[in-house]
Parts: structure tokens; C-alpha cells; sequence
């Protein structure tokens, strides 16, 4: 099983020369430590950064410079500031080239749910449903299954639904997974030690395994 | 030059009245106009509709507002963080309207540009469509959403002048430059007044024909929700 770090290390690869990606809260964040120093990528942050960069030391903390998370930020050389306005015409307009985000499920046609538990949890989509609705490339980082172990892969989202037919790849602590065009999860890769048979029993959304499956390898 | 200059928090916001709708620029707690949120907690007013992307902490922003019971409807895109909000909001006290980000900035920006629905693609297939007219172009699907105006609109700025133009800094920017255009009465405190004529018409963010108030505002905290450092 990997560990959250691992699951933003694996994401991380799939990060292509020239890109401007937007991470959510949570895992996605920890992509950015992963982003190999040959790659020039621009982060985006959709309270109004282009090129965010590290975390300040405590001399440069400045509570003007935000991410989307309210975590303190510093920025990149090259940084553009906006409004949230222009913000999100980048996003929807087809500028940014990748999102990486948290889902509480998917499912098998790539809907994904995250922003609601009916009854639990208001807190509300904030930029999801923009992002989900524009983006080309869209990845999720997630555990496999929720803390009271069922499975986070279905057939049809149980959960109030984020956007419809919007993911192409997942990232869990188990494997790697393709949504298939015409529905289905592709398994592509296994999580180091990690049998097909486990991720199987773990899937409860229509699961497609073709060929050998490698296992995942971590530098 | 029009002179905007009122004395401070407490003129500025004098004539907001009950039941009247409001927007308040910042991102979680980054760029709120906090010298005209302590001065509302004087009045004595109540049934506020108020446009804001968050509501605030417990005991900081929007949430001073929540917690004096000042507020009917809120109408953002993210209220985590907020204890007092989520027990109003299942005990059935507060209204709340929540909206993509995006779909927020949009319809603000369209409020104060004249334009009043567009198509967006954001919430299709999901509870936000709900009730909404949608359209396909181009092989995709969209829904109308229609713009946001205010009775007033409260930013917070960096620098700005008597004139009423407004500068920015940082991610403190975010919702600030659009609501003041969709206010009827837009009220703008700023850290650092200048006169007119002192601020670089190349560096101008705002234009002052969209702000009615403008003074300079005083102690601010700018507090922090996730002070984050490198290790």
C-alpha cells in the first residue's frame, strides 16, 4: 500500500513539460514536492496565483499570499496575480492543462463526488465544479477505500456528484486506473506487494484487466 | 477629481440598513474589509444577505457577523471552517445558497459588467442544475446562470486614493476588484490613503468610478488559517 506521499510521488510522473496544473487540497498539494527540477510547470492557485512556490521560512510569511488550501505560500519567478474572476476564465476557458484533485468516490464512467455528504458535511464545492466541468485531463489522488473499509470505486457515485464523465485517471494506495471511454476502471498499475486480486476485491465499479500489470516503481 | 474620502469605518457603513444585501470581498480571511466588518457589529441591524466565497472563522470575519445574528442567507462557494455557520445552518437559522467559485466570480462579474445570465459548464449533471435552463454548443452542455448585484459591496485594498482607485496586493486581490464593480454603493478600505494623483495610472487595478467610499483603515490583524512553513 502506498503512503499519501507516495500516491503525489506517483502522480507526479504524469506531470508533462510546459504544463499549467491546478492541485486541490489534501494529497494533490503534495505533488508539487515530486515534480522533477528539469520540468518547467507553472502551479495554479484559483484564489488568484499563477505560480505558486514553496512554503515561506517564518521571515517570509505574508498573510496576503495564500493558496486555495489558506496555506501560507511563496511565489515562483514569473508569477502573475488576479482576480478570482480571471481566475476561473483561465480554468473553464481550457488554459490549464491538468487538475489533480480529492474525490470521496468515482465511478466507473468517471463522475466524481466530493463536496457533499448529505446531512454530515456543508461545506460547500468551492472551485471543484469548475475545475471537474474544464479541465482535459483530470487525475485523482484517493485512498481506495473510506476508513470503514467500502470500497471508493463504484459503479455509480452514491454521493452528491461533483461533475459527470470528467475523470481519465485514478491514484490510490492500491494501483493506477484508466477510465475506459465506454466505462470502466483499466487497471494499469498494482501498488508495490499489492495483488490483482485485492485491488478486484476492493473495486466495486465494473473493474478491466488486460495483460500483465506491473507494479508500480518508486525511485 | 470627485473626492470619495469618508472619516472612517463607522460613516462608511452608517446607512446600511436590515434586510439588505451585501458582498464582501477577500478568500478565507486573506483581503476582508475588517475594519467594516467590527464597525457593522456596532449597528443594530439583522436579516443581511451577504455574497462572500467563505463565512469567515468563529470569532474572526463573516463569523463575528453569524455569531450576532446579523445574517439571513449567505450565499458562497466554500463554508468550511466555520462551527457557529454549520449549527445555524442545520437548526434551520441560516439560509445558505452555494455556488462553484467560479459560477460566484462570474455572476459577480456579470452583475457589475451589465450582462445578466451566460452559459457555464460548471454543475452540469449535478444538484446546482437543478431548476436551471441548459444548452448545448458545440457538443457540450452548459448551464444559464444569471448575474449578482448588491446594495452594497465592501472591499479591502492595498493602496488607494481619494479618487477612488484601488490597488491590490498579493492573493489578497481575489473576489475585492469584481465586487466593487456590482454594488450600487461600493465601500473600499484600504491600508495606505494617498491623494489623487499620487498612484501610477499603469498600476491601477480598480478604476475609482466603481467605488462611492473609500478611507483609511486602521490595525489590521490579517490573520492566518493555515500558517504553513518549509521545513
Amino acid at each position: 500500500m502506498l503512503t499519501k506521499d507516495q500516491i503525489a510521488q506517483r502522480i507526479a510522473k504524469e506531470v508533462k513539460n510546459g504544463q499549467y496544473i491546478n492541485l486541490g487540497i489534501g494529497i494533490p498539494t503534495l505533488v508539487a514536492n515530486y515534480i522533477p527540477d528539469q520540468l518547467e510547470v507553472v502551479l495554479q492557485s484559483e484564489n488568484g496565483l499563477l505560480g505558486i512556490g514553496p512554503f515561506p521560512t517564518e521571515e517570509e510569511i505574508d498573510p496576503d499570499l495564500i493558496n486555495a488550501g489558506k496555506q501560507t505560500v511563496t511565489m515562483a519567478k514569473g508569477s502573475a496575480l488576479f482576480n478570482s474572476a480571471e481566475s476561473f476564465a483561465m480554468i473553464r476557458g481550457g488554459h490549464v492543462h491538468l487538475t489533480i484533485l480529492g474525490a470521496m468516490e468515482v465511478s466507473e464512467n468517471g463522475d466524481i463526488s466530493n463536496w457533499k455528504i448529505p446531512g454530515k458535511m456543508v461545506k460547500g464545492m468551492g472551485g471543484a465544479m469548475d475545475l471537474v466541468a474544464s479541465a482535459d485531463n483530470i487525475i485523482v489522488a484517493m485512498q481506495h477505500c473510506s476508513r470503514s473499509g467500502e470500497s471508493k470505486l463504484l459503479a455509480e457515485c452514491s454521493l452528491p456528484i461533483t461533475g459527470i464523465r470528467c475523470v481519465k485517471k485514478i491514484v490510490t494506495d492500491l494501483a493506477v486506473l484508466e477510465i475506459s471511454p465506454s466505462g470502466g476502471f483499466i487497471l494499469r498499475e498494482r501498488a508495490p506487494g499489492v495483488s490483482i486480486e485485492e485491488i478486484k476485491s476492493k473495486t466495486a465499479g465494473k473493474m478491466i484487466i488486460e495483460g500483465e500489470i506491473p507494479e508500480m516503481i518508486f525511485e | 477629481m470627485i473626492n470619495k474620502t469618508v472619516k472612517n469605518a463607522r460613516e462608511a457603513v452608517a446607512d446600511i440598513p436590515s434586510n439588505c444585501m451585501l458582498m464582501m470581498g477577500g478568500f478565507g480571511l486573506t483581503g476582508i474589509p475588517e475594519n467594516c466588518i467590527s464597525a457593522l457589529l456596532e449597528r443594530d441591524i439583522s436579516g443581511l444577505t451577504i455574497v462572500s466565497n467563505n463565512a469567515g472563522v468563529d470569532d474572526f470575519g463573516i463569523g463575528l457577523l453569524l455569531k450576532k445574528r446579523m445574517v439571513k442567507k449567505m450565499i458562497s462557494s466554500y463554508v468550511g471552517e466555520n462551527a457557529e455557520f454549520e449549527r445555524q445552518l442545520l437548526s434551520g437559522e441560516l439560509e445558505v445558497d452555494l455556488i462553484p467559485q467560479g459560477t460566484l466570480a462570474e455572476r459577480v462579474r456579470a452583475g457589475g459588467a451589465g450582462i445578466p445570465a451566460f452559459f457555464t459548464p460548471a454543475g452540469v449533471g449535478t444538484e446546482v442544475a437543478e431548476g436551471k435552463e441548459s444548452r448545448e454548443f458545440d457538443g457540450k452542455m452548459y448551464l444559464l446562470e444569471s448575474w449578482l448585484k448588491a446594495d452594497f459591496s465592501i472591499v479591502k485594498a492595498w493602496k488607494g486614493d481619494t479618487a477612488g482607485n484601488l490597488i491590490f496586493k498579493g492573493t489578497a486581490r481575489n473576489f475585492n476588484p469584481i465586487m466593487a464593480t456590482a454594488g450600487k454603493i461600493c465601500i473600499a478600505e484600504v491600508e495606505e490613503l494617498v491623494p489623487a494623483g499620487d498612484l501610477n495610472p499603469n498600476e491601477i487595478h480598480t478604476p475609482g468610478i466603481y467605488v462611492q467610499r473609500i478611507f483609511q483603515g486602521e490595525n489590521y490583524e490579517k490573520r492566518i488559517e493555515q500558517r504553513t512553513v518549509s521545513q
